[in-house]
């Protein structure tokens, strides 16, 4: 069978699977699906946790980017984990406690204004719409390459799934379709890993396999896998691998955007909103990120394997470049998407790749992890695994994400704030409405994006991390913080983040280099700037107009042990 | 009021604080100590294959933060019931 009609099954196959579930379990629970997760184990909640967080982002595009940036793609590797233990330590226990559903009732509540939730809203549209558009262009580049379409084509393709899986009701709610979803992606990203850590180097774990030597058989046999990519690199004209270009600053700020964007995204802090207990929030988020490790942990070796990979096939063993006509299939498969592409500048029928002048190939990162098993010449249903996989990362996600957008306009904006006497049936025709309007926008972006997935994710994190995280740890930590110090705080974070953002990457984007960066920092890590300005913005205003109002200071003093908390009411 | 005298709940606080800072010290160390700054100077030294620096950042740190979670549920529900504000 071919690798089409392959994926075709293989992909129903795991649909299926999630509808059967989600109906199976829905008949379970009729009760409000919020709470759907109140008998759910931490483990599986765990695991949900770490599906609804891992997008196409991490399935697709973070081993690739890794793989093109060595050391520098890092930044990704701890930024994405180590935002966990900011959430489990600082922010988890105490909102469950708290006991609210979303991140805006928080904000309206803890910061006694109208004003503030507002804002709140708005925030979390902005970030939630940017995280979406990246999920878009990594579902249209898992359906380009196996309906053999333009990558315009397969996002199309890919958004209107993706609105008809989240329209078709509360699966989002639904646990255990995700924790199915996170089994089909675990799966599918380890199988092909332990397949090429075997053939490259004898390792069954490709966690270590990376760092050991070539095995017999393959080019560079005996040589430590690093060292070699290492040499090749330098050979090409490529920074070498295992060390960075990007300036230390730059990394730092990119990491710390990234954490502390995770522990302010609203749809991963919600998930702690409806475990049963305080002491549930703390476990929960230590078992999510023990299953998102797993991923993350074989991603850098992926990486590094496919990077070897890569140019052994293009170059071949000599590095004398490899004729046309001799080029695998899945080269030739590739182009047909233009992810790949190929031109002979000295024409001599053969292809070569490098970082100089002598490079002819142009290879897009977002197709490495689901290139990868063709690469390594594995079997065909594992390739049609690995797209089974991604568009499992990348429905999960999204679904949480237009969930999060269209409760946003429909109950806390329009409801809660400027139409409050709009009917039940007015609400749902505004959240579908509001739902349908992401979709064609991140459509938009995901056909012209500004970036790889994983870096337009990456400016969903920024933005988390100027507005929400800093009104979040002071609205717990530092009880007299008021109003007006949060939300000028809210507004400044988030205002100077975004148009740092979109004048280097919409208005000027020539201007992109690192000489015109402030202070070395790029639109990924200017997050962290627009964070500290928030908490600087914030308390300088708080000292000005006051403390918070003591009922609010006892609000917040009865949040910091677990003692009394209830299950969380909707309002 | 859980606590049965106000110093007890600045005590809790206070604790809860204390580890808090010392868990999140482990974090930063290891992945921006380790993983960035002194990721160069790492790299001299050879781990399993791998360069110390560049195996902190890939691999080590995420492994820690791992840890340091379970640490701190562990620690917090000892907390929680040595000052008796533990959940029913």
């Amino acid at each position: 069978m071919d690798i089409q009609t392959l994926t075709f099954i293989i992909v129903g196959l795991t649909f299926a699977l999630y509808i059967a579930i989600a109906i199976w379990s829905r008949a379970g629970s009729t009760n409000d699906f919020y709470v759907a997760s109140g008998g759910v184990h931490p483990v599986m909640n765990g695991m949900a946790t770490a599906a609804d967080w891992m997008s196409a982002a991490s399935f697709i595009s973070m081993a690739g980017i890794i793989a093109f940036a060595g050391y520098d793609g890092s930044v990704y590797l701890m930024g994405w984990t180590g935002g966990y233990v900011l959430l489990a330590l600082c922010l988890a226990p105490y909102l469950r406690k708290f006991g609210k559903f979303t991140v805006p009732d928080f904000i309206g509540d803890r910061y006694y204004s109208q004003t503030a939730r507002t804002i709140a809203v708005i925030c979390a549209i902005l970030i939630s719409f940017t995280y979406i558009a990246g999920q878009m262009r990594g579902v249209g580049v898992v359906f380009s390459r196996f309906l053999e379409v333009e990558i315009a084509t397969g996002v199309f393709i890919g958004a209107v799934i993706v609105f008809f899986y989240t329209v078709l009701g509360g699966m989002k709610g639904i646990t255990y379709t995700q924790v199915a979803q996170y089994c089909v992606l675990a799966f599918a990203y380890l199988v092909p890993a332990i397949f090429i850590s075997m053939y490259m180097t004898g390792h069954i774990l490709p966690q270590t396999g990376f760092g050991a030597t070539i095995a017999e058989g393959v080019a560079g046999e005996g040589n430590y896998l690093l060292q070699r990519l290492d040499g090749l690199s330098e050979e090409l004209g490529l920074a070498a691998y295992t060390e960075g270009v990007r300036n230390k600053i730059d990394v730092f700020a990119i990491t710390c955007a990234l954490m502390v964007g995770t522990a302010g995204l609203p749809h991963v802090i919600v998930r702690f909103f409806t475990v049963p207990k305080v002491h549930d929030a703390r476990r929960s988020a230590g078992w999510a990120l023990l299953f998102i490790s797993v991923v993350y942990l074989t991603a850098p070796s992926i990486a590094a394997f496919a990077k070897v990979n890569l140019i052994n096939t293009v170059n071949g063993p000599e590095l004398t470049g490899v004729k046309y006509e001799q080029a695998p299939d899945w080269i030739k498969n590739w182009q047909k998407t233009n992810l790949i592409q190929w031109e002979d500048k000295n024409n001599d029928g053969r292809m070569f790749y490098s970082g100089d002048e002598r490079n002819e190939m142009t290879v897009d990162r977002d197709i490495m992890v689901l290139a990868n098993p063709e690469i390594a010449d594995l079997p065909a249903w594992v390739v049609a695994l690995v797209a089974a996989g991604g568009v499992a990362a990348a429905l999960s996600t999204s679904a949480g994400l237009l969930l999060v957008i269209s409760t946003s306009v429909s109950h806390d904006l329009l409801k809660r704030t400027f139409a409050p006497n709009i009917t039940d049936r007015q609400e749902l025709k505004w959240a579908r409405i509001a739902a349908a309007a992401a979709v064609a926008l991140s459509t938009w972006f995901g056909i012209n994006p500004p970036g790889f997935v994983a870096q337009v994710v990456a400016f969903a994190f920024g933005l988390a991390a100027a507005s929400f995280f800093p009104a979040i740890i002071m609205g717990i930590f530092y009880k007299r913080m008021n109003s007006t110090g949060a939300i000028a705080g809210m507004v400044v974070g988030i205002v100077f983040t975004l148009a740092y953002i979109i004048y280097f990457k919409f208005v000027n984007p020539a201007a992109n280099v690192e000489a015109n960066w402030l202070f070395g920092i790029s639109p990924e890590g200017i997050g962290t700037l627009g964070m500290l300005i928030n908490f600087v913005v914030a308390y300088v205003v708080h000292k000005l107009t006051g403390d918070a109002p003591q009922d609010t200071q006892d609000l917040v003093e009865s949040i910091r042990y677990p003692k009394g908390a209830g299950g969380a009411v909707s309002h | 009021m859980a606590f049965k005298s106000e110093e007890l709940a600045k005590a809790y606080w206070r604790e809860n604080i204390g580890l808090v800072l010392k868990l999140l010290a482990v974090w930063f160390i290891v992945s921006y100590g380790f993983g960035i700054i002194l990721v160069d100077w790492l790299n001299q030294f050879t781990f399993f294959g791998f360069k110390l620096g560049f195996w902190f950042a890939q691999q080590g740190s995420i492994i820690t933060f791992v840890i340091l979670i379970f640490i701190y549920v562990k620690r917090m529900a000892a907390l929680d019931n040595k000052y008796e504000v533990h959940e029913d």
